[in-house]
């Protein structure tokens, strides 16, 4: 396999299409095929059929009567096929249509006069020269096309022009009288050579009479085998069964032809002849309907076997399957670190390490190999890996048994390979489906653990856009060394903590982790001798500081004080948490939030730890460490703060139930005034749309106005309801504590469950549609009042009245539908541009170039920053540096403007791809998009 | 010609290079002229410069200086090609 050619490399500089010529056809053919059946009652081929011996062999044991050579050693061999009349190829209609309207249909000559051409071939020759690519050619050609197809006479020999048509898929007509194949054939027969190159046709290779057909080319029987079922019944291709076809026509064709049978029937016959190969060329050609197979199913002939996502082009040839694999259900496991994976048993097991055998190794791996596939485990451990195959140096492959283990051990010599099962610290891919950038795909350290499913750290969650309610994912065993260094260097996760994406963090806490950091430093938390130590345990630390609250004589540890445990004793560092209220607030109301995190020498001195420190996509302290401190660092530092959060969480508990959203009753009674009064003020506003007393808005109709105005009084209802509530949700509040620390859940979810579930819209605008002028029959018609269009009163927990509920319905379905089509919609878009993009790189000078050395930018993105390494997509951060070298504290309050600047627009919500796990059927074509 | 498009605000600097300009330009990049990305001499661009130089033949390079939201400012060259 690898000897012979390697290290000789060459390079393919262009590939030519032609024409295959009725000649080189019966050339290249070993048999002529006359009849239609395939094997005689013994099951041997019939000599001339569809499966005769001379197209190669598909059955073990028999040899091919062509080139003598058994199953794996003949590719197989071409046979053909006689037609009795001439058909048009469907694949080349368009070009025909392109000739006959351009030349002249009696001199054959193309309808140029001869200065004309002689320009066009010295603007062709002229770009020979200069080196024009393909497309270039295309486009003088398709002129000379145009220029000549105008003309109405010909320029020749005078004979006037008649105007062709073609009728689809394969039926030409000249002033509508139908021209049979065999009259299309002979117009190109008369196209001299010369013309031939002006309109883009080589003719030493494509004479364009070769366009219809006169032979047809059957393909060897390797290319359509056919299947042998249990009970013995023989199950063809549906090649063969197309050809079938053909050679019966083409028979009958033949026979009512010879015997002189009036014109309709032959031309009846040549009609289906046509049909036939037409769709053995092509079965979903517009125009005809598709070939049926018995049970009704379409037959898949030779287009269909090319075309599309299941084609051979994109399944076989772009993509393919791979060996050393392995894919299974995916499962948290919090205690692994974020660049580790857990493997089954079951699956390191089946997946093997090459190793090399070497003087250095050769004993060990002797070792090895007498230990069989399934070596039994040591007391105390439950897995030590065994071999699955020796490679021995001339190539052949030893299947390593229990039983012969011991004799193969013995004959392992240097130079031999031998196949290892997976042990920790082996280096594998790691990858979750859609991979739509880099972070799909990643380098993780095996860890064999017990039970059936892979599993991983959850700060990696993000990145893969995981979760675990039932997700797959796939790993691949690197088979080479340069592989293993190239991933270690470039793919583990911790060389991915910091997005190319926005350059900030996609790998660190989510859920509980922000939770537990959010219980472990809000305010003045802290936490008891035990419990200090039981979280400390969690990270491997045995020693206790000294406490750092003594209070009735008993000793405490702050939270704050444990969280600063595991940050680099230079690091320092000043953000607003998640937990700040929005808007611009003095530094005194942040303090007395503890929103303002102010770390300095390593210390958190003030300020909770929440999403904004240690969160995915958004966390500071996680940024700052991963760029100042790098990838290891950056590695160990999250694996200890989510291991700390999920200490400090089990400490102190943490539960919410919809009583978390229980309110008092006056504060329901508020909630139920305050939208009892925007009811009324809609109400109001319709009244005095009604009497034409509304005040028009600039650049919108009457009934706009009223529409926005409705949404935006209906709105604001909605937010003070969702305040009220939010007054008697405090900070002790688990729901609260989740949405405000950034774990999940906003304050608006909470407020619609408590407060109002307000307006529900469909493309933007209030619910309108449904019955003629009303929404539901529980209403007048046009009725414009808050409850006929859609506002939901309710909130989840109070429970919703019928026709709200169906209004939340008409709503909801709207984002099912929005996300169902963004899908789609994107995945598409990503194929193009990846497919646009994919050969494209960044050379040692900085420039991007293609495949052809070309320059597509002269700088990559015109500054040359790699985003991973940037700050916020800035190259450098300036006051960082300021403030290391001159450790100045900027003002904070202008830092804090900055980071809002800097942040802006970077929610979650545009960070995690929202792509699910649907695969989405995407055709090449463009999709019908509406309008 | 009707409009200037060189004065539009969405359309960048563009200047002919003298040969012995481009010469240096493609010796600093360490390329030959048919790497650079084209543009056509019909585009109205060429039309503008060559009420400035005149006829502007295949071949000549023309630079281009942008305003990037990355770089601040970024410069392009661009081969002129026929058609």
């Amino acid at each position: 396999m690898m000897s012979g050619l390697r290290g000789v490399t060459k390079r393919i500089k262009a590939i030519k299409f032609a024409l295959l010529s009725p000649d080189e056809i019966r050339r290249m053919s070993a048999t002529k095929i006359i009849t239609a059946d395939t094997y005689d009652d013994d099951g041997f081929p019939i000599d001339m059929g569809l499966m005769d011996s001379h197209l190669g062999v598909i059955e073990p044991g028999l040899r091919c009567k062509t080139c003598g050579g058994k199953v794996d050693d003949c590719p197989g061999h071409f046979g053909h096929i006689d037609l009795a009349m001439p058909v048009i190829h469907v694949g080349h209609v368009k070009e025909l249509k392109k000739l006959l309207q351009a030349t002249c249909r009696r001199c054959g000559r193309l309808l140029l006069t001869k200065q004309q051409a002689e320009e066009f071939r010295v603007e062709m020759e002229a770009m020979e020269e200069t080196g024009g690519g393909d497309a270039d050619f295309q486009v003088v050609t398709k002129e000379t096309a145009r220029e000549a197809t105008k003309r109405q006479r010909c320029p020749h020999c005078g004979e006037e022009q008649q105007k062709i048509t073609l009728d689809k898929p394969t039926t030409f007509r000249e002033n509508g009288h139908k021209l049979t194949p065999k009259e299309v054939r002979e117009r190109l027969e008369r196209i001299p050579n010369e013309d031939l190159r002006v309109l883009g046709f080589n003719p030493d290779v494509a004479r364009p009479e070769w366009m219809i057909l006169t032979a047809l080319l059957v393909p060897p029987v390797t290319v359509r085998p056919s299947i042998t079922l249990e009970s013995g019944d023989r199950s063809e291709d549906d090649l063969t069964h197309k050809l079938v076809d053909v050679l019966r026509i083409n028979q009958r064709l033949r026979e009512n032809r010879d015997a002189g049978a009036p014109q309709l029937i032959v031309e009846d016959l040549w009609e289906l002849l046509q049909y036939h190969v037409t769709t053995y060329f092509d079965n979903q050609t517009s125009g005809i309907p598709p070939a049926r197979h018995r049970s009704g199913r379409p037959l898949k002939t030779l287009v269909q076997r090319l075309k599309g996502k299941e084609g051979r082009f994109r399944s076989n040839l772009s993509g393919k399957r791979v060996n050393f694999s392995a894919r299974t259900v995916i499962s948290p496991d919090p205690v692994l670190s974020i660049n580790e994976v857990g493997v089954p048993v079951e699956a390191a097991r089946e997946l093997t390490v090459p190793i090399h055998v070497q003087s250095y190794n050769h004993d060990i791996v002797k070792e090895w190999v007498k230990r069989g596939p399934t070596p039994a485990a040591p007391v105390g451990e439950f897995y030590i890996p065994g071999v699955n195959y020796v490679i021995r140096s001339d190539g052949r492959r030893i299947r390593v048994t229990d039983k012969n283990a011991e004799a193969v051990s013995e004959t392992v010599e240097i130079g031999y390979v031998v196949e290892r099962q997976l042990v920790d610290g082996d280096i594998v891919l790691f990858n979750r489906q859609p991979s739509l950038h880099r972070m799909s795909m990643m380098a993780h350290e095996v860890r064999v653990m017990p039970h059936k499913t892979f599993r991983f750290n959850l700060a990696v969650c993000p990145p893969y856009n995981a979760d675990f309610d039932g997700d797959e994912m796939n790993l691949h065993v690197l088979q080479s060394e340069e592989a293993r260094a190239e991933a270690r260097v470039l793919m583990r996760v911790q060389e991915h903590i910091l997005s190319p994406r926005f350059g900030g963090p996609v790998i660190g806490g989510i859920h509980d982790h922000i939770t537990g950091a959010f219980l472990l430093t809000y305010k003045d938390a802290k936490f008891s001798k035990e419990e200090t130590a039981y979280i400390l345990s969690k990270i491997g630390i045995r020693d206790l500081p000294p406490p750092g609250v003594k209070k009735g004589g008993l000793e405490y540890w702050t939270g704050k004080q444990v969280f600063s445990m595991i940050l680099p004793k230079d690091l320092s560092l000043t953000f607003k948490s998640s937990i700040a209220p929005k808007g611009e607030h003095s530094l005194r109301e942040l303090r007395e939030e503890d929103a303002l995190v102010v770390i300095k020498n390593g210390e958190v001195s003030s300020g909770t730890i929440d999403e904004n420190a240690v969160g995915a996509f958004k966390g500071k302290i996680l940024d700052k460490i991963a760029r100042d401190y790098g990838p290891d660092a950056a590695r160990e530092f999250i694996d200890k703060a989510t291991k700390l959060a999920i200490g400090a969480i089990m400490v102190r508990g943490f539960t919410t139930g919809i009583d978390d959203e229980d309110i008092p009753e006056e504060a329901k009674k508020q909630i139920a005034d305050v939208l009892k009064k925007a009811v009324a003020d809609v109400e109001a506003l319709v009244e005095a749309y009604k009497r034409g007393e509304l005040e028009q808005m600039p650049g919108r109709s009457l009934e706009e106005t009223l529409e926005v105005d409705a949404m935006k009084t209906l709105g604001r209802a909605r937010d003070t309801a969702g305040q009220i509530a939010g007054k008697h949700l405090g900070m002790e509040n688990s729901a609260v504590i989740m949405a405000r620390s950034g774990a999940r859940g906003s304050m608006l979810n909470l407020s619609q469950m408590a407060g109002s579930i307000g307006q529900q819209a469909v493309r933007g605008e209030r619910l309108s549609r449904g019955y003629w002028n009303r929404t539901l029959p529980h209403f007048r018609k046009g009725d414009l009042g808050a409850e006929a269009k859609g506002f939901v009163r309710s909130s989840y927990k109070s429970g919703l009245h019928p026709t709200e509920y169906f209004f939340h319905a008409m709503g909801g379905r709207e984002g099912l539908v929005d996300t169902a089509v963004r899908t789609s919609r994107s995945g598409y878009m990503q194929r193009r541009l990846i497919n646009a993009l994919e050969d494209l790189k960044v050379k040692e000078d900085g420039t991007v170039r293609n495949t052809a050395d070309t320059i597509i930018q002269f700088r990559f993105g015109e500054d040359g920053v790699d985003p991973s390494r940037s700050v916020q997509g800035k190259p450098v951060d300036v006051d960082d540096i300021l403030q290391e070298i001159l450790g100045e504290e900027p003002s904070w309050q202008e830092r804090l403007k900055e980071q809002d600047m800097a942040s802006y627009g970077l929610t979650e919500k545009d960070m995690a791809p929202e792509i699910s796990d649907e695969e989405v059927e995407v055709e090449e074509e463009e999709p019908t998009t509406e309008e | 010609m009707k409009f200037n498009v060189l004065q539009h605000r969405l359309v960048p600097e563009h200047r002919l290079l003298e040969d012995d300009e481009a010469q240096r330009v493609l010796a600093g990049l360490r390329i030959t002229s048919d790497q650079l990305p084209k543009i056509k001499k019909t585009d109205p661009v060429i039309h503008v410069l060559e009420q400035i130089h005149g006829p502007i033949e295949e071949g000549r390079i023309i630079k281009i200086t942008r305003i990037s939201e990355t770089a601040g400012i970024s410069e392009a060259y661009r081969l002129v090609v026929g058609r």
